[in-house]
């Protein structure tokens, strides 16, 4: 028998979210973004909210993000989704507004969005890809890479004297009091997968509950930048990034875990 | 009801912003436009039209919520004075390049750098050449009244709307600050949701229902898109020139000489008009009220008719360079303008046409190039 015989409606068992474009990604093979796009997008769909979901994309590998995200969505600065989001949401509180962001949109150049935005408590999701590199500008240091490694910026690895230690940004925003949700996941396998759609449902099903921001840090690779092949990067992300970078809740329901 | 008040500028710009229906107005305070925010806080707009007013916690967080209310297709202002809007200038080009309708109100204080609290004129440069990265222009009206202040918030949102565009109200430390007698257009609705997505549903990022998705972004990699949208670009600007260009002229009918003054320099420039008239001097005062467009035009033809001209504004030296542009050499062509927050009297801007224009009116135009430098 044909693979294409085989291709036929009654044999469907899965299908790509209706919410993802069929444009051809832009990221590396290997990258976990196209998961956590899949991921965002099955959710919106599962919950039956396109039409009242309006997204905010950064500046980094997922500027494109609007290409592959069949919703609404607005591309911020870099650095300013969280401001972006937070006009929409204000003026839109019947609405789901969130923001995807890599580290060095997040993490370095948008700190103090980032931070006010939790802070004021506001009503979005925020997620938050960590992947220890700029990607998109060639693999240049960002604020969250590990003690020694090795980028165009850190020929010599990164100098914790000179360069600072990785900023754990869910750790430090857990702790304002506008944060509800704090949680950190993976998406290279799919349980992991599987627990941080979870996660991202609970976010978008906290805004409703307007009690402040939920934040998912989702910790992926980059093979490219860090030089690897994908199945190395991600074992190497297991071994080094998973240690600083701990899984798992961190605030939920408003109370630190 | 329209009313009669006495009020500050930067009030009169903070009650007629509720009053034109404005959904939204984010800023960062900073002196000398701080009352625009403190008026707005203490008059709980959120109560009296749902309006959302918020103190971000800076210029850049500032600009960029407005960059987000205004995907959404909603009425949104933002204001602040020269250092803080060094500091939204990215977010202004990125309003320009994604076509996104804005106000943004500078109440314009003496620079560079931190520069002085005073009035000043100075970032005539920054609002009419682009300021920001990218080729890209702003609509910038320049009130020279506690009642222009007022009346200019209403037409600039029209004009953001009409052009997809973000439009610049550029003031200065004097007339937002002053006192004088102002008269408050009515209370308009604001649109509900349902309206504004109703409006503009072929392009805000509303949620997407039943048609494409909308995007919001300033973003082409292909280099003949990227060059299409400037085009695009250019050509609202063409339309702009050609349909809401605004100027005034003062006395220009017999003019002999000719003073070219916008904001708070033109009010002191009306009254060197009125002492160089009563010296017997034929003088007049071109007011451009847009800045871009400029009345380059009407200055060519004025300077058919004139023997001179003297540029004059609170700088070192900035509308000049266009006046000069407009006027193509036929006749002399001088700056005029204290600094540093000083503010130049009638007397002085009426001596200055004598000694710069009327004395120096034979001696052409190499003599202009060597002393334009100051």
């Amino acid at each position: 028998m044909e693979v294409l015989d085989i291709i036929k409606p009654e044999n469907q068992v899965f299908c790509k979210t209706k919410l993802l474009t069929d444009a051809t990604l832009s990221y590396c093979p290997g990258c976990g973004h196209g998961t956590a796009h899949s991921l965002t997008m099955e959710v919106v769909e599962e919950m039956g909210i396109v039409e009242d979901t309006i997204g905010v994309a950064p500046v980094g590998c997922s500027v494109l993000a609007y290409d592959f995200m069949n919703i609404d969505m607005t591309q911020a600065a870099h650095g300013r989704a969280p401001a972006v989001a937070t006009a929409i949401a204000r003026l839109w509180p019947d609405k789901y507004v969130f923001t995807y962001q890599g580290d060095g949109d997040l993490a370095a150049i948008g700190t103090a969005e980032t931070i006010h935005a939790c802070n004021r408590g506001e009503d979005i999701v925020i997620i938050f890809i960590n992947n220890g590199i700029y990607g998109m500008t060639g693999g240049q240091m960002a604020p969250t890479t590990l003690e020694g490694m090795m980028t165009s910026t850190s020929p010599f690895g990164r100098e914790a004297k000179t360069m600072g230690l990785p900023i754990k940004m869910t750790e430090l925003i857990a702790n304002l009091p506008g944060v509800f949700y704090a949680t950190r996941q993976a998406v290279h396998t799919h349980k992991h997968a599987r627990k941080a759609k979870k996660a991202i449902r609970k976010a978008f099903e906290n805004t409703r509950l307007k009690k402040g921001i939920s934040f998912i840090e989702i910790v992926s690779n980059c093979n490219s930048g860090w030089k690897m092949t994908p199945n190395e990067a991600n074992k190497w992300m297991e071994e080094h990034m998973f240690p600083y970078f701990p899984l798992g809740d961190i605030k939920v329901n408003g109370k630190l875990k | 009801m329209s009313e009669l008040k006495l009020m500050k500028g930067n009030e009169a710009l903070a009650e007629a912003t509720i009053r034109a229906g404005a959904d939204a107005y984010f800023g960062y305070p900073i002196t000398p436009q701080s009352e625009v925010i403190e008026y707005l806080m203490s008059e709980r707009p959120e109560k009296r039209t749902g309006m959302v007013v918020l103190q971000a916690e800076s210029e850049l967080a500032a600009i960029n919520m407005v960059y987000g209310a205004a995907s959404t297709g909603k009425k949104v202002m933002t204001s602040s004075s020269s250092p803080g809007i060094s500091l939204k200038l990215e977010g202004i080009s990125y309003l320009a390049g994604a076509e996104l309708p804005a106000v943004i109100v500078n109440v314009v204080r003496g620079g560079p750098g931190l520069g002085t609290i005073q009035p000043s004129q100075a970032d005539y440069f920054q609002s009419v050449k682009g300021g920001g990265h990218g080729d890209y222009h702003l609509y910038v009206l320049a009130p020279s009244s506690v009642q222009e202040m007022a009346d200019f918030v209403e037409d600039a949102f029209d004009i953001a709307f009409k052009y997809r565009t973000p439009v610049l109200i550029l003031s200065d430390g004097l007339i937002g600050q002053m006192m004088e007698k102002v008269v408050l257009k009515d209370q308009q609705e604001r649109l509900t949701d349902e309206e504004v997505i109703k409006r503009y549903d072929t392009w805000a990022t509303t949620g997407k229902t039943n048609r494409e998705r909308n995007i919001i972004t300033s973003l082409d990699l292909v280099p003949e898109k990227m060059e299409a949208r400037v085009h695009k670009l250019m050509a609202k600007y063409k339309k702009m020139a050609e349909e809401d260009l605004r100027y005034e002229k003062i006395e220009c009918d017999d003019a002999e000489y000719l003073f070219v003054a916008y904001g708070s320099s033109a009010r002191i420039a009306q009254k060197a008009v009125e002492l160089g008239r009563a010296k017997g001097i034929k003088v007049g005062l071109l007011r451009p009220i847009t800045l871009f467009p400029y009345p380059k035009q009407q200055l060519f033809e004025l300077a058919d008719q004139v023997k001179g001209i003297l540029s004059v504004e609170l700088s070192a030296g900035q509308m000049v360079e266009d006046v000069k542009l407009a006027v193509e050499h036929k006749v002399p062509v001088e700056h005029f303008g204290r600094t540093g927050g000083i503010i130049h009297t009638p007397e002085e801007v009426l001596e200055a046409l004598e000694q710069k224009i009327i004395k120096n009116g034979s001696i052409r135009h190499h003599k202009t190039r060597e002393s334009s430098i100051l």
